[in-house]
């Protein structure tokens, strides 16, 4: 099967760069017939992709180990939801999905607009098709995975103990999902360009692909900081390491992509702007693909030794040169319609929010690639860390806020001060009672910044809240529908807006519950041995016995050997139990003792979080072995040749060892407030991205319509 | 004022600050950044962030510190680390580690919580933060 998953990437490789050829051949005057051949031949791509994938998917599944991407990263003992997933923790496996994706993409929207663009839709194909073509080549050259090993193993090594955990393995096709879709609007804004059809189509055609990759990506960064904050035993979410940053740079391009285009759309200018920004999204996005596989930076994150950097650097630097050429030479066709007639107008303040909006993608390119600039410049090498970060990021987060709130409530073209009173008035007086609140009833003065923040927040909120109130009053004294029928249908006609309103909400409420989780954190690390107890941000928390589980595998990732704690934790009159633990991975090592390979492979934490809307109580802990070393170094010399059964019975006895009598173990205790709406602001996003990008039935019936009419008007010139 | 005359005040006024907000970056970075540095390159008195490998069994535990030797990552010469703080998970002898700290009396001494360790080149996927 592994020839045929390798034939059918080859095959791809040809049927892509079939495509291009094709669609250009067809474009240029080769006629109709053979822009629909180079459509095709992308669905072709997209079958034969899911094809190769399914075929490695399977052999996961089925431990098949005569592959050497199957013997690396999985086992039999890796529980199934893993195996499914491990296929993209390897390199080979990831750049699979990752050109599968882009086929599947690429043939959804060009089967969309097959009807419709077609001077733009074959030039899009063709530049779908090269970066399909880059990505298979890279695959079927140099990273294939499906290469075989001449002698299968028994067994394989499984996959990285700290992958398993569920937001992990959803959060790697999520970014892809998101990277991939932005290529989509980057390759018709090429066509557009080439074709110098400037106008608004090729971004309407596009617009929804642009809003699921941004709500895909968004995702998936939460999910990595999700999966940061419980599975890594550290306690942050963010910590402004290189690969995190490559994937929060084509979001936050993305996003200001998303809103300048409305005003292209509407008023017919930023064009050049649009362009540019679409494919510095673009660029990014394969920046953020490559980074995690070149190992140019020191991240913790990356994949391991790789052979493709050179080539990556190569086809990025090719997409920027092509693209700024394309951009430059047609300046003359991309000049605006109409002029900016006033700074307190909507336009004004979109494209303020784009300006902050990439001037924090800047800030975090340069940080990011301060490494290698530094040395550059210096010739030694200098890094910055998140105290620089969050020094620059946090005013501009603080801006990015306010301008969420007031955007909204601009009128395009010009905006009176009266106007502006009359929607401004409301919020501002809320916001004010907020800010008086907070500094009378909270501690929130300890810091300026995260003050600013939630005046900021309840102010957007207010925002959205009067212009949901107002929308469906209007609709009530129209209609006289009930409140919440008004709200809903007022919202159903105009999804655009107000999902845009409520993604303003959930950004606003997870800026502020950064905001209060970073600033007042409380956070304490001690050694504990049972009985003892520790006090930590109005907690007490108490050591009550050690554990020690065999087999037991209480988070489902198939760790034989976990350690850990009972502790009972009381906040005032409330009282819980947590059981953090550390699951311990063997190793196959041979240089380790027969016994000790059972102790000495990776260890995880497995964190205990009591979540909570206010606050979250988070528990890690770091059991201290050195009380089991002789009695394992002892069993390592007794029992080396004994059956597995005997073995099992005296690593039975080891792990009660521990159980008995305990060492003191390392805790680290982590009080955080708010820290849950971090995740429910991302929901609220999610839905309000949702509700924006969901087809309404108004717009399937102008489409329908518009169809019905054209088809009536060639009738008419024919008749 | 005519309009181009107010267009070109009002461009000049935007390159103005965005070469000042480019400039304040470039200062901050420059003044915030500590320089890395492996393990033979490092001088007594002055803060790096430490780059190198674990040595073999050099790893101790003396109540909450940490102590273990970090040597070059393709040579011999190693610097003692001392350490207080969180460990993370992957952290073994062998593997690579980043520190943030300075050389006191010929030992590293590493800022607390400032440990990060590299995953061995067999997975092929690595964690982050730890």
């Amino acid at each position: 099967m592994a020839g045929v998953g390798s034939a059918c990437l080859t095959i791809g490789l040809f049927t892509a760069l079939y495509a291009v050829g094709a669609s250009l051949y067809g474009a240029r005057g080769g006629g109709r017939r053979w822009v629909d051949s180079g459509r095709r031949a992308v669905y072709c791509l997209a079958a034969l992709c899911v094809g190769a994938f399914a075929i490695l998917e399977s052999a996961f599944l089925r431990s098949d180990f005569s592959y050497a991407l199957v013997a690396e990263g999985s086992s039999t003992t890796t529980p199934t939801f893993y195996k499914v997933t491990a296929v993209w923790a390897t390199q080979d496996g990831s750049l699979l999905l990752w050109v599968t994706l882009l086929a599947l993409f690429s043939g959804a929207v060009l089967f969309l607009t097959r009807r419709s663009l077609r001077d733009l839709a074959p030039y899009a194909a063709a530049v779908l098709g090269t970066v399909a073509a880059f990505f298979l080549l890279l695959v079927v050259v140099w990273e294939n995975p499906f290469s075989t090993l001449a002698v299968a193993p028994q067994e394989g090594a499984g996959l990285n103990p700290l992958l398993r955990h569920p937001a992990m393995m959803i959060h790697p096709p999520m970014l892809y999902t998101g990277y991939v879709g932005f290529s989509i609007p980057f390759a018709f804004a090429i066509g557009a360009l080439v074709t110098r059809r400037t106008g608004a189509d090729w971004i309407r055609a596009t617009r929804r692909f642009a809003l699921v990759a941004w709500t895909f990506l968004g995702t998936g960064i939460l999910l990595g900081a999700l999966w940061s904050y419980s599975e890594l035993g550290w306690g942050g979410y963010w910590a402004w390491d290189p690969v995190e940053n490559a994937s929060l740079m084509p979001w936050l391009v993305g996003t200001a992509f998303l809103h300048s285009i409305m005003v292209q759309e509407k008023r017919g200018m930023l064009k050049v702007w649009n362009v540019s920004l679409i494919c510095a999204t673009f660029v990014l996005a394969l920046l953020g693909t490559f980074l995690v596989r070149s190992g140019i930076l020191d991240s913790i994150h990356a994949f391991g030794a790789s052979t493709i950097g050179v080539q990556f650097l190569i086809f990025i630097g090719a997409v920027i040169a092509l693209s700024a050429g394309l951009v430059i030479s047609r300046l003359g066709d991309l000049r605006s319609k109409a002029r900016l007639e006033s700074l307190l107008s909507r336009e004004a303040f979109f494209l303020l929010n784009n300006l902050v909006l990439v001037a924090l993608a800047l800030v975090i390119l340069w940080g990011t690639f301060f490494p290698l600039i530094s040395e550059a410049i210096t010739g030694t090498e200098q890094t910055v860390g998140p105290p620089w970060f969050n020094r620059l990021v946090t005013p501009l987060a603080i801006v990015l806020v306010l301008l969420a709130g007031i955007g909204p409530v601009l009128a395009w073209r010009r905006v009176t001060v009266a106007a502006l009173r009359r929607v401004l008035l409301v919020p501002l007086a809320l916001t004010a009672m907020v800010l008086v609140a907070l500094l009378a009833l909270s501690d929130a003065t300890k810091n300026v910044a995260s003050l600013v923040m939630f005046c900021f927040v309840a102010f957007v909120l207010a925002v959205v809240a009067q212009e949901f109130w107002r929308g469906a009053g209007a609709r009530r004294s129209m209609t006289g529908e009930a409140w919440p029928r008004a709200l809903a249908r007022l919202t159903a006609r105009n999804r655009r807006r107000y999902g845009g309103y409520l993604a303003h909400v959930g950004i606003a409420v997870l800026f502020g519950a950064v905001a209060a989780s970073s600033a007042f954190l409380e956070q304490r690390d001690v050694r504990l041995s049972p009985g003892q107890s520790v006090s930590v941000g109005g907690y007490d928390i108490d050591y009550v016995r050690a554990t020690a589980d065999l087999g037991g595998d209480r988070g489902g990732t198939g760790a034989p050997i976990a350690f850990g704690a009972v502790m009972r934790v009381t906040h005032g009159d409330e009282t819980f139990t947590l059981r953090p633990s550390r699951n311990y991975y063997s190793t196959a090592d041979p240089s380790r003792g027969a016994i000790s390979r059972f102790f000495e492979g990776e260890a995880t934490s497995e964190v205990d979080v009591r979540w909570g809307l206010r606050r979250d109580f988070w528990l890690a802990v770091r059991p201290d072995l050195v009380s089991l070393e002789k009695p394992i170094a002892r069993a390592d010399r007794e029992f080396a040749d004994s059956p597995g059964d005997v073995q099992a019975v005296v690593i039975n006895t080891i792990t009660e060892l521990y159980r008995q009598e305990p060492p003191p173990a390392a805790f680290r205790v982590i009080v955080s407030p708010l820290v849950a709406w971090i995740w429910i602001g991302g929901a609220i996003v999610l839905l309000g991205a949702l509700v924006a990008a969901w087809p309404s039935p108004e717009a399937r019936l102008r489409r329908v319509r518009s169809l019905y009419k054209a088809r009536l008007g060639r009738e008419l010139t024919r008749a | 004022m005519d309009p181009s005359r107010k267009r070109r005040l009002r461009l000049v006024v935007a390159l103005g600050i965005a070469v000042l907000l480019a400039s304040a970056l470039v200062y901050t970075s420059f003044s915030a950044s500590s320089e890395a540095a492996k393990p033979s390159e490092i001088e007594e008195g002055r803060s790096y962030k430490l780059t190198g490998k674990v040595v073999a069994d050099s790893v101790a535990r003396d109540g909450d510190e940490l102590r273990f030797r970090v040597r070059d990552r393709d040579g011999t010469q190693s610097v003692p680390v001392t350490y207080a703080g969180v460990v993370p998970d992957p952290f073994r002898e062998g593997r690579e580690v980043i520190l943030a700290g300075t050389l006191q009396r010929g030992t590293f001494v590493a800022e607390r919580d400032s440990l990060v360790t590299k995953c061995p080149s067999k997975f092929t996927k690595e964690p982050e933060n730890s």
